[in-house]
């Protein structure tokens, strides 16, 4: 595939690692505290794992598996409330793929198809729109949810459902933004963070100068990486370079795709669709101040909070889950005391073994093969 | 053998109206009418003709294949019934004979259950009973037993099939997933995953125009020669659902060893990695519908890949892995980009990622 495969060739990845090896051998890192660097979103979780990259590294580096995979941090209470609406009679509720198996705190929306809701995955907010139109007695749901990422797509279809007059087309809002949360875990008093990789697919959107305060206020370098395996090599070595040099700055790695100011018709249409709410619950982390977003008043008829009844009800996560320490790096996925034993993919108890991208599940399912290896 | 002459001789029924319906299942002439009009017109042969409630074979006539029976079932529920490269009839047929093969057997006859939902139209059915009969011709094998069953709209979904199937094992031939050991050679017949990105693409809710088709085939042929070639094979299995990843992982775990694949050697053709990397699938995992995995020891693993090659089903063929020290149970990939990952059972399905 090209523009891909040229990301992910095998001789410039022995490169780059043996430049990082380079540098680490400068940098006089102790074996006990090795380097925690965070990268923040799920799809670099994703590419770490899918590529090995992890186990190329040196000792000294250590990857902590952020909260960025927005289907993770789902909390219970919003998957019940998505059931709700599913169950109703004269609704299709639509969704991601993916977020059809994270447990609620009845049943998942796989469950709840199974039972009988009419609960149908979708490659886009526009599908959603397009069953609406072809269903008009039917009221059609989309399960908006994502960071930045999709956020805008979700905007410019309820502003194609209110040009056109769709009335029975609505969105389940659960975007949730992304600098809150990195302030929020920056803001945790046992931080045991050096860096980060700064989220490619959200940056494309917000572009830099949004994480500016993370190495004014914070003190922490971040490179704003790429999702392929040369991407994240390059921008473990950057992060690196950063730290010997002791400079923190917000590197932009993924300039191919980045733009400095991110993209100015997409941040247009979630401005005027969508306000901040005053917080919102996260999977792991708890509740986090001004986190997600709502509609705003004036797309209040497209809003499924307002036109369906939901419990809205908070569903505390199970106690023995430590999602937030390992989040924060405190702890690996495989130090949790439930790991791989009453959380598993089949039966997740916590945020980060629903999704494949979520550091625990990654870990279960494609495996740490250092950690595995270290531990034989 | 005077009553599949006498049976022969008979006026086959037909059916008049355009679609099947609950009449169809309820025991009566119209039930009749639709098996002799769709099933025993499109399988025609000396076995079935007499509509006896079971097939009746030779023993004698089976032992000159070999010396051991087997004998494997499966239902295909297909959706869509057609797509690129086949239908769910090919699909019955293939599946069952595949089964069979890949123990070292040579299929022979095989028995062909229907569940139809009401409302499907009578030519489907037709094209579909055709679909089974050239298949099974082209494979050498008889449908000589079946049922059909209709069902109220709703309990199934258009149509359901069940095919089982009865083939002789060849003497000396012994297969396991238990026998791999350390230093035998993993080896696939070719270009992985095209059956269920063919499937996903078919069912067109993701609007992506591709031109990949199912491979569904019958491996049987290929076996034959396979096994010609390197009769001390280890183990042999079709690699249908849930892929390479999920027969490796099964070989691993009943072996007790660890096996290690190279991604750089796993064929798997541009358009299926592409369609793969904008769903977020992984390509492992995804069905085949005629693909054989093969273990080999390493001293047949020329032979074996020289004899796939060699048979029109076997160009693409591949050593894509090896049993090797590890831990018992684990499969491991050596990636493109050079570095080591877990290769796991899938916990369920695949389910596209968000972003």
């Amino acid at each position: 595939m090209r523009y891909l495969d040229e990301f992910r060739d095998s001789a410039k990845a022995s490169i780059l690692v043996r430049e990082i090896e380079a540098l680490v051998a400068t940098m006089d890192i102790p074996d006990e505290r090795p380097l925690n660097i965070m990268e923040v979103c799920g799809g670099h979780t994703h590419s770490i794992f899918r590529y090995g990259v992890e186990g190329m590294l040196p000792k000294q580096i250590e990857l902590v598996h952020g909260p960025g995979c927005p289907v993770c941090v789902l909390p219970m209470g919003r998957v019940d409330d998505c059931v709700a609406i599913a169950e109703q009679k004269h609704v299709i509720f639509t969704t991601f793929g993916d977020a059809m198996r994270v447990p609620g705190s009845r049943k998942s929306l796989l469950q709840a198809k199974a039972d009988g809701a009419d609960v149908r995955m979708v490659y886009s907010p526009m599908d959603a729109l397009a069953l609406a139109r072809a269903n008009p007695t039917r009221e059609v749901v989309f399960f908006g949810l994502g960071f930045e990422t999709t956020m805008p797509s979700t905007a410019l279809t309820i502003l194609q459902a209110e040009k056109d007059s769709v009335a029975n087309f609505s969105v389940f809002c659960n975007h949730i933004t992304i600098v809150p949360t990195i302030k929020a875990i920056l803001d945790s008093p046992d931080l045991k963070l050096d860096g980060f990789l700064g989220p490619g697919h959200v940056s494309m959107v917000i572009g830099t100068a949004p994480y500016e305060f993370i190495a004014k206020y914070y003190r922490k370098p971040m490179v704003i990486a790429g999702f392929e395996p040369l991407d994240i090599l390059q921008s473990i070595w950057m992060v690196l370079l950063q730290i010997k040099e002791r400079r923190v700055e917000i590197e932009n790695q993924y300039a191919r795709v980045v733009p400095e100011g991110g993209n100015a018709p997409a941040l247009r249409a979630v401005a005027r669709v969508y306000e901040l709410r005053e917080f919102f619950e996260w999977r792991g982390l708890g509740s986090i101040d001004h986190s997600g977003v709502r509609l705003r008043d004036e797309y209040a008829r497209f809003d499924a909070e307002r036109k369906f009844s939901v419990p809205n009800l908070r569903i505390a996560d199970p106690k023995s889950c430590q999602c937030g320490e390992v989040l924060k790096g405190v702890i690996k996925p495989w130090q949790c005391k439930v790991f791989g034993t009453a959380c598993t993919p089949e039966r997740p108890l916590g945020a980060l073994m629903v999704s494949s991208e979520g550091a625990c599940a990654a870990y279960y399912q494609y495996g740490g093969v250092k950690h595995h290896e270290a531990a034989e | 053998m005077n009553a599949p002459q006498r049976i022969r001789a008979r006026t086959l029924g037909q059916v008049h109206v355009p679609t099947v319906t609950l009449s169809h299942g309820g025991g009566g002439k119209a039930m009749k009418d639709l098996i002799d009009d769709v099933f025993v017109r499109a399988f025609d042969n000396s076995a079935l003709a007499p509509l006896e409630d079971q097939a009746r074979f030779d023993l004698s006539d089976l032992a000159r294949h070999g010396d051991r029976l087997a004998f494997t079932t499966d239902s295909f529920v297909v959706d869509p019934l057609i797509f690129p490269g086949g239908d769910i009839g090919k699909l019955a047929v293939y599946g069952t004979i595949n089964d069979l093969a890949v123990g070292g057997a040579r299929p022979l006859y095989l028995s062909c259950a229907a569940i139809v939902e009401e409302g499907v139209t009578v030519d489907l059915l037709r094209q579909i009973a055709g679909s089974m009969a050239r298949a099974a011709a082209e494979a050498g094998v008889k449908i000589v037993t079946g049922d059909t069953k209709v069902v109220h709209k709703g309990a199934c979904d258009k149509l359901f099939l069940t095919t089982t199937g009865i083939g002789v094992i060849r003497e000396g031939v012994n297969l396991g997933v238990h026998l791999a050991r350390e230093g035998d050679v993993v080896l696939v017949n070719g270009l992985l995953g095209d059956h269920g990105a063919a499937i996903l693409c078919a069912r067109g809710d993701m609007a992506l125009a591709t031109q990949i088709e199912s491979d569904c085939a019958p491996l049987h042929g290929l076996i034959d020669d396979l096994l010609a070639a390197a009769p001390d094979l280890r183990f042999l299995r079709d690699a249908t659902r849930g892929g390479l990843a999920t027969v490796l992982n099964e070989i691993a775990e009943a072996s007790q060893v660890a096996v290690e694949i190279d991604e750089t050697a796993t064929p798997i053709r541009e358009d299926v990695k592409a369609f793969c990397e904008i769903l977020g699938l992984d390509p492992l995992y995804l069905a085949n519908e005629g693909k054989i995995i093969v273990v080999a020891p390493p001293e047949e693993a020329g032979a074996a890949l020289a004899a796939m090659r060699a048979h029109p089903l076997g160009v693409s063929a591949a050593i894509v892995g090896r049993v090797q020290p590890g831990e018992p149970g684990r499969v491991t990939m050596r990636t493109v980009f050079g570095g080591r990952r877990i290769v796991d059972m899938l916990v369920g399905e695949q389910l596209p990622r968000i972003c």
